[in-house]
C-alpha cells in the first residue's frame, strides 16, 4: 500500500498527539539524572546565606512558559525555603505578568511570605543591555517604583540595595534577546555579580560556552529536563516532572520515526537499483 | 546636512562610549551614563513606533483588502481590546481610569486584562510555540536520511543526545559497569554538548563577536550608512 506524503504526515502528527496526551493522563512517574549544570545552580542557590536579596529575570513571554515557568517556580521556592529575598525584573513586557504568576502560585504555599518584603515585582524595562549596565550603576534610577507604582525607597526589601553590586546572584530566565548573554555582560563581566540562566532546551547549547574558568555562567537550566531535575532536587513533583513523561514519549517517537524514515529511503534507494 | 549631522553625532558619540571602556573616569564615564539615560528613553519610544507602524501596516490592509486581510482586523481589534481592558481597569494590583473593576472582576474571576492575558495569550502563544514540535517530528522523519559519513555522523550524534536529554535513556544503560560509565547515554550527552557543541559555538561567538565589531567600527566611521535610511 502506498501512502501520499500528505497522508504520512497526518499519521506523524495524529500519534505525536496521542504519544503526547497519554502521559499527561496516565502519568509513568520515570525520573531523570540531575545532570551537572543542574547541581552548579542548585549549588549557587543552595550556598547562598540566609537574608540576601537575589534576583530573577523574566526574559521570555508566554509561548515558552512550559518549560521556563516551572524554572521559576522552583528557584523562587527554593530561594525562599533559604530564607533569601526575591526581586523581578523583565527585559521582555511579557515577563512582568509570568513573574506575578510564579509569585501567585507560590504564595498559596507559602502565604507568610510578603510582598515588598519577601519578594518584590519590579516590572519591565526596555534597553537590554543598556538596562542592565544602568542597572549596575544604580538601581533607583532604572526602576524608581515597583509594579505597584511604590516607590523604591519605601519598599523595605530594597533598603539595601543601591546597586547590581548588592544582589548576590542573578539568574536570567530567558527565551532569547535580551536574556542570558545580556545578563553576562552586563551584571557578570562589569560588575562582578554571579549569573546564572535558565533557557529553552534547543538554545541551551549556545550557552555552554560560557559556563568555563572565568564562572560566566554559575548553572544552566536547559529546558523541561533541567527543571524536572530541579524539581528532584527540591524534593516536590512539580508541572515539569509531570510533562517531562510527555516530553520523553515524544522523543522516543521522534527516534522511531527517523528509523521508519531510513527504511523506506533504503528501500527506494534499493528498487531505484534494480529499477535500473 | 541632513545625513552629515547624523553621521557626526554617530562619531562622536561611538567615540565617547569605546573611550569610556578604558578610561572609566570622568568626564567619560560621567557622559557615558548619560547617554545610558537617554538610550533607555529612546528605546521607550522605540514601543510607541512599533504600535504606530503596526495600526498603520495593518489599517493598510484592511482598508484595501489585500490578501488575508482578516487577519489584519483580527490583529487590530485585538489590539484594541487590550489597549482599552488596560488603560480602564488595570492589571494585576494596578488601577486603571475606572479603578479596579470589581464588579467585572466579581463575574470573571479577574480583571478583565489579566482574563484575557492568563486564557487568550497564554494558550495561544503557547500553542504556536508547541506546533513546532509536530513539524520537528515530520521533519525529522523526511530529513534525518542515512547518505554520507556526514550525515551519519549527525544521525548517531542527534540520537545519542535525543535519548540522553529524556528520561527514559538512562535506563538503557543503567546496568553498564561503572568502568564503563563514559558509555552511560548521559555522560555521553554531557560530553557531546560540553566538548565538540561548545568548541564549534565558541568559534561562532568568536566569528560573530568579530563581524560585529567590524560593523560597529563602519558605523562609527561612517562607511556604513544603511541606518540613515535608503536616500542615498
Amino acid at each position: 500500500m502506498k501512502i501520499d506524503s500528505q497522508t504520512e504526515r497526518r499519521i506523524i502528527f495524529i500519534v505525536l498527539f496521542i504519544a503526547v496526551m497519554l502521559p499527561l493522563i496516565f502519568p509513568i512517574g520515570w525520573t531523570s539524572e540531575v545532570s551537572p549544570h543542574v547541581q552548579m545552580t542548585y549549588d549557587m542557590v543552595d550556598n547562598t546565606p540566609e537574608g540576601s536579596v537575589v534576583l530573577l529575570s523574566f526574559d521570555y513571554d508566554p509561548s515558552t512558559a512550559t518549560e521556563l515557568q516551572p524554572m521559576a517556580i522552583s528557584l523562587i521556592e527554593h530561594a525562599w525555603k533559604n530564607n533569601q529575598r526575591v526581586i523581578a525584573t523583565a527585559l521582555w513586557p511579557m515577563g512582568v505578568k509570568m513573574a506575578d504568576a510564579a509569585f501567585q502560585e507560590l504564595l498559596l504555599k507559602y502565604p507568610s511570605k510578603e510582598s515588598g518584603v519577601d519578594f518584590v515585582n519590579l516590572g519591565y524595562k526596555t534597553g537590554g543591555m543598556v538596562t542592565i549596565q544602568a542597572m549596575g550603576r544604580d538601581m533607583k534610577s532604572v526602576f524608581p517604583t515597583d509594579t505597584k507604582t511604590i516607590p523604591y525607597e519605601d519598599i523595605p526589601l530594597l533598603k539595601t540595595v543601591r546597586s547590581l553590586k548588592d544582589i548576590q546572584f542573578v539568574i536570567s530566565l530567558s527565551a532569547g534577546d535580551p536574556g542570558i548573554k545580556q545578563w553576562i555582560m552586563g551584571a557578570h563581566d562589569m560588575f562582578g555579580v554571579k549569573v546564572a540562566g535558565g533557557t529553552t532546551a534547543v538554545s541551551a547549547p549556545g550557552f555552554l560556552p560560557y559556563i568555563n574558568s572565568q564562572n560566566q555562567l554559575y548553572g544552566l537550566l536547559g529546558g523541561l529536563k533541567a527543571a524536572s531535575e530541579y524539581e528532584q532536587l527540591l524534593g516536590i513533583v512539580g508541572p515539569a516532572t509531570v510533562k517531562m513523561d510527555s516530553q520523553s514519549v515524544a522523543h522516543v517517537l521522534i527516534l522511531v520515526f527517523i528509523a521508519i524514515g531510513n527504511v523506506k529511503a533504503y528501500k527506494k534507494r534499493n528498487s531505484k537499483k534494480e529499477g535500473k | 546636512m541632513k545625513r552629515t549631522i547624523p553621521l557626526l553625532i554617530t562619531f562622536i558619540v561611538g567615540l565617547i562610549v569605546i573611550s569610556s571602556e578604558f578610561i572609566p573616569h570622568r568626564p567619560f564615564s560621567m557622559i557615558n551614563s548619560t547617554l545610558e539615560n537617554w538610550y533607555l528613553s529612546i528605546s521607550g519610544f522605540a514601543i510607541v513606533l512599533g504600535l504606530l507602524s503596526l495600526v498603520q501596516v495593518n489599517s493598510s490592509k484592511v482598508y484595501h483588502k489585500a490578501e488575508n486581510w482578516q487577519y489584519s482586523l483580527a490583529s487590530l481589534v485585538s489590539l484594541v481590546v487590550i489597549v482599552i481592558f488596560g488603560v480602564l481597569w488595570g492589571m494585576e494590583d494596578q488601577r486603571g481610569i475606572l479603578g479596579n473593576g470589581e464588579a467585572i472582576s466579581a463575574f470573571i474571576g479577574k480583571k478583565p486584562f489579566d482574563y484575557l492575558f492568563d486564557n487568550g495569550i497564554t494558550p495561544l502563544s503557547s500553542t504556536m510555540f508547541s506546533l513546532l514540535a509536530f513539524f520537528i517530528a515530520s521533519a525529522a522523519y523526511r530529513a534525518f536520511i542515512i547518505r554520507s559519513f556526514e550525515s551519519n555522523l549527525l544521525m548517531i550524534t542527534a540520537v545519542i543526545v535525543i535519548l540522553g536529554r529524556t528520561s527514559f535513556g538512562p535506563m538503557l544503560t543503567s546496568w553498564l559497569p561503572k568502568s564503563l560509565s563514559f558509555l552511560h547515554l548521559p555522560n555521553l550527552t554531557d560530553f557531546i554538548l560540553t566538548y565538540p557543541s561548545s568548541a564549534a559555538q565558541r568559534a561562532i561567538l568568536m566569528s560573530a563577536s568579530l563581524g560585529i565589531i567590524g560593523s560597529s567600527l563602519r558605523i562609527i566611521i561612517g562607511l556604513e550608512r544603511s541606518y540613515l535610511g535608503s536616500d542615498e
